[in-house]
């Protein structure tokens, strides 16, 4: 069985969400404290949304240096499944495991509400089972998810295919309508929606699952496919 | 010795600042004419011992862009304090 660690750093509140959406597709989820230096055994990891460290100075400024960190970077570099999901998504572009930053909302104020999106590459472990141009409407709830880059670093996103979501209508200036971006090699994601809040349309929408679906490595027609391949 | 220190970490230039640019929206509403190019940034004071000054201005540094300011968006300049 697929096994999923989900990190709780101090002030993380998404863990729950993000564990139960886990289990609901057939995984099997572990919180692992911020402290823990140990993921083997994990199949990939989560983290999750909140406010880590409080978000004091920056959002993921303290939770960079969380000694999960390395292990979660050594993980990555191994080809490990990582996604990074609001809070999550800025600790790891903190962290350095992905490009940019993520920076106040234009217009400054914390934005939270069902989102359509757009999957603009299918060159990830998170929207590997999508299709290009599919339209997914996805919750967002945040103060600081402006995505912002320098411009070779957007040309290099550009080039490697790694703009996974766009937003449809841009709802805070993230440069170029960016929601999600992955690493070269397409195992490290990071996005500002939550599709773990996007389980089932009695509660508004299910459109996470393909998402989330993809990040287990579950094939469309259910059983297992490879996970390590793209 | 003890160098009291100061850390000023700013948006880089060309990276948005919608805190700067909500500030100079407000102005002209308040009476105050005439300002513009107004970026937010933020402070941290600190002491420092250390040898010399030269030692506690570079461990200073290496704080402010390790911790402090996030490269990828801000610039940090470190300068002298008030004891």
């Amino acid at each position: 069985m697929t096994r999923i660690g989900v990190v709780i750093f101090p002030g993380s509140n998404c863990e729950y969400d993000a564990a139960s959406a886990m289990t609901e597709l057939g995984a099997t989820a572990d919180f692992v404290w911020h402290t823990e230096t140990d993921l083997s055994g994990y199949d990939g990891v989560i983290l999750p949304g909140g406010f880590a460290h409080g978000d004091y100075l920056r959002p993921g400024a303290l939770a960079r240096f969380s000694p999960v960190m390395a292990a979660i970077a050594d993980f990555a570099a191994a080809g490990g499944r990582v996604l990074g999901i609001c809070n999550g998504f800025q600790v790891l572009t903190e962290a350095g495991l992905l490009p940019g930053a993520l920076q106040k909302n234009k217009g400054l104020t914390f934005i939270s509400g069902p989102t359509p999106l757009v999957v603009t590459s299918t060159k990830s472990v998170l929207t590997r089972n999508a299709t290009l141009g599919q339209r997914l409407v996805i919750p967002i709830n945040h103060f600081s998810g402006a995505y912002t880059c320098d411009d070779a670093t957007f040309e290099s996103l550009i080039a490697g295919d790694q703009i996974i979501l766009r937003y449809e209508a841009n709802p805070n200036g993230s440069r170029d309508d960016i929601a999600g971006i992955a690493n070269a090699t397409g195992n490290v994601v990071g996005l500002m929606p939550h599709p773990e809040r996007a389980m089932s349309t009695l509660l508004g929408s299910a459109d996470g699952r393909v998402l989330l679906e993809g990040f287990l490595g579950l094939s469309l027609v259910g059983g297992a496919r490879d996970p390590g391949s793209l | 010795m003890i160098f009291p220190l100061v850390v000023d970490v700013t948006l880089r230039s060309g990276i948005a600042d919608p805190e700067g640019a909500t500030i100079e929206r407000a102005l002209p509403a308040l009476g105050f004419a005439g300002v513009s190019h107004v970026r937010a940034g933020r402070t941290f004071r600190f002491d420092v011992e250390a040898p010399d000054e030269a030692a506690a201005m570079e461990l200073a540094g290496a704080l402010a862009h390790r911790l402090l300011s996030n490269p990828v968006i801000e610039d940090a300049t470190v300068r002298r304090g008030e004891s």
